[in-house]
């Protein structure tokens, strides 16, 4: 049997692109042959931009419905900066998806926090629909949403939106505030004590930049959350996603094939030592 | 490689031997990748014949040393590990992985599959088989499999060289990977000499291996002979010119991430990379995009990369590793610890090239030892999975 070729990125096409923040956008990609693969929650895809390179982005659609890839992305360097810029009916490389996404099976029966800081609620949003498919499966649900300011709060109308649901509780926390915010200010862990959370239930699933993420755990360990109950979603260099390039250690773990979900009991020690 | 044979059978071949060996890998495809001394070095590249050979050459080898020197003998394998490992072979500096063009209808990507060469390794000492097997686990083991590595790995016949020379810098001992080579090849090799005899024992590892041997001149193995071969390597083993402690050495090192030493070997350490070219294991990679300059097409170049650069834990924001300790921290809790979490085995052979060939001749052995010596664990688990 021949596997294909893990190197050899497949051709898409731009379907659709929004502009979500200043600049972040959500691509949809199709397929120009065959159809989308199979994706679980948390796992990323490889983009490659003709003649510019290829960069780790996270899937942030519904893995059930539809037949694009979804990603939404800010422009933070060449590539990504390239992807951003891309226009409907524009080819890209993917290659993926690839990784551990989020313990969605583990959480069945369990309340489930998502806490999101920035961008790093779009790896997240997948995990959401599919509780929100399977919604009866899962306790109390709660996603805890930290931006800078309110212009950065990414799927703002979508939050709203599940904000309205008796069944998902939406806190939105932003740094700095305008004269019409009327939420909570500060960072994102600061919600946490006020949560309400029943520590013995609750699961939680972490995404964003690494000292919120950092902050996070702590906060949640000081709630009484158990660390094999805390997931966060790690971010490293990555060249080839298949755990032959070296790029992404982090410690024992290759974040493209043992993550980029890793458990916080597993990565604790080491997440709090610099340069690991 | 196929399986091995139930049991080793094993001849006798003089210098006339040896260069039929070479010839009749030569008449069966093979490109004969052999040592040979360039650049006032051994080197491995295509050798026609026994001439090419290092007839009569050592090497002296130290922390940041490595000089060529004569023998007073024409032993053809009397030196330790050269430079270059067989790495640049199966695992080449720089590799083309695909093309594409721009076509009416997007993008066109193709394999940029060439031709597997099929090598045939004269000399593999214990320490590099060990190497290849670990680069196999890295590269053909896991979920995703380097095709093009694994063709190339497959089509190789592996003369393998049980060692007659010890380096100052060896420690295969240690690592228990040498200096004997044990399974893993088609064929080893014992160089046999004293002023009797310039014979090499060679044992068979693999039918492949019996069927060239068979066509051969050569004589029967005599116990003598298989004593004198047992006699050598077990003479090398005594003179290891280094030793390194590997006892409980995975979770020492994780559990010492802020132990002073790795501020003290960042004072010395270069970050040059070096150790990570001349490793036999080191596998990482970067990649390089080249357009031609229509920008109608580009192809996707694969190179050698090595953590002791910037750039290799860049994300945005800055990178990951920023300072030597962090570096030299990452490369050798790597190789000697976390390597036994991802792949199962140490990621050191016990070479020594990362000693001869650091330039400040920085020593694991040393390193790991002075860790050792004074450990300082800040508590909590390690790693475990």
């Amino acid at each position: 049997m021949t596997a294909p070729d893990p190197f050899l990125p497949q051709p898409w096409r731009v379907e659709r692109r929004r502009r979500e923040l200043i600049g972040a956008v959500t691509l949809e990609l199709a397929p120009l042959a065959g159809a989308r693969p199979d994706f679980a929650p948390g796992q990323f895809n490889m983009l490659y931009v003709f003649g510019v390179g290829e960069v780790a982005i996270s899937l942030s659609g519904d893995a059930e419905r539809g037949t694009t890839f979804v990603h939404t992305l800010r422009n933070v360097g060449a590539v990504s900066g390239a992807l951003t810029a891309l226009q409907v009916g524009a080819s890209v490389g993917v290659r993926g998806p690839f990784g551990r996404g989020w313990p969605l099976a583990e959480a069945e029966g369990a309340d489930v926090l998502l806490v999101a800081g920035g961008l790093g609620l779009a790896p997240l949003r997948p995990a959401l629909y599919a509780i929100l498919a399977r919604r009866e499966r899962y306790g109390r649900v709660v996603i805890m949403v930290g931006s800078r300011s309110p212009e950065d709060i990414l799927y703002r109308r979508e939050l709203e939106h599940w904000r309205r649901r008796p069944d998902l509780e939406v806190l939105l926390t932003v740094d700095h505030a305008d004269a019409d915010w009327r939420g909570h200010v500060g960072v994102v862990p600061a919600l946490i004590p006020h949560a309400g959370l029943d520590p013995a239930e609750t699961l939680a699933l972490v995404c964003g930049p690494e000292v919120m993420m950092r902050f996070t755990a702590n906060a949640l360990l000081a709630a009484g959350i158990r660390p094999e109950r805390i997931h966060l979603s790690m971010e490293r260099n990555m060249k080839c996603a298949v755990g032959q390039c070296g790029h992404c250690q982090f410690g024992p773990f290759f974040v493209c094939k043992d993550g980029p979900v890793l458990r916080y009991d597993r990565i604790g020690t080491i997440l709090a030592v610099p340069e690991i | 490689m196929d399986a091995l044979p139930t049991t080793t059978t094993a001849a006798v071949l003089d210098r006339d031997g040896l260069q039929a060996l070479i010839e009749a890998l030569a008449a069966r495809g093979f490109r004969v990748l052999g040592p040979l001394v360039r650049d006032e070095a051994i080197v491995y590249d295509e050798i026609a014949g026994v001439a090419d050979l290092p007839a009569g050459w050592t090497d002296r080898q130290g922390p940041g040393q490595y000089r060529l020197e004569r023998r007073d003998d024409q032993a053809l394998f009397g030196f330790a590990a050269a430079p270059q490992s067989w790495k640049r072979f199966l695992h080449p500096p720089v590799e083309t992985l695909w093309r594409v063009r721009q076509g009416e209808g997007g993008l066109l990507f193709s394999t940029a599959a060439e031709a597997t060469p099929r090598y045939a390794f004269l000399g593999v000492r214990a320490c590099d088989l060990h190497a290849i097997a670990i680069q196999d686990r890295v590269l053909c083991e896991g979920d995703y499999r380097d095709d093009a590595y694994a063709r190339r790995r497959r089509g190789a016949f592996i003369v393998a060289l049980n060692c007659s020379e010890a380096g100052d810098t060896c420690f295969c001992v240690s690592m228990g990977s040498g200096p004997k080579a044990a399974g893993a090849f088609d064929l080893a090799l014992t160089e046999l000499l004293d002023e009797r005899r310039h014979e090499f024992l060679v044992e068979v590892g693999s039918a492949a291996g019996g069927e060239v041997l068979a066509s051969l001149p050569q004589r029967a193995a005599l116990d003598a002979d298989r004593a004198a071969a047992a006699a050598v390597v077990e003479r090398t083993a005594g003179r290891m010119g280094r030793q390194l402690d590997t006892a409980g050495l995975q979770a020492l090192l994780q559990d010492n991430p802020e132990h002073p030493r790795w501020d003290e070997v960042a004072e010395r350490c270069l970050s040059c990379a070096n150790c990570t070219m001349v490793c036999p294991t080191c596998f990482c990679t970067t990649v390089e995009d080249h357009s031609d300059l229509a920008g109608g097409s580009a192809e996707r170049v694969r190179l050698w990369d090595s953590c002791f650069t910037l750039d290799f834990s860049y994300i945005h924001g800055g990178s990951v590793r920023q300072t030597d300790k962090g570096r030299y921290r990452q490369w050798m809790t790597h190789k000697l610890s976390t390597w036994f979490d991802q792949f199962g085995s140490s990621g050191c052979v016990g070479c020594g090239r990362c000693i001869t060939w650091c330039p400040v001749g920085i020593d694991i052995t040393e390193e790991a030892a002075a860790i050792r010596a004074t450990p300082h664990v800040q508590g909590g688990s390690h790693g475990e999975s």
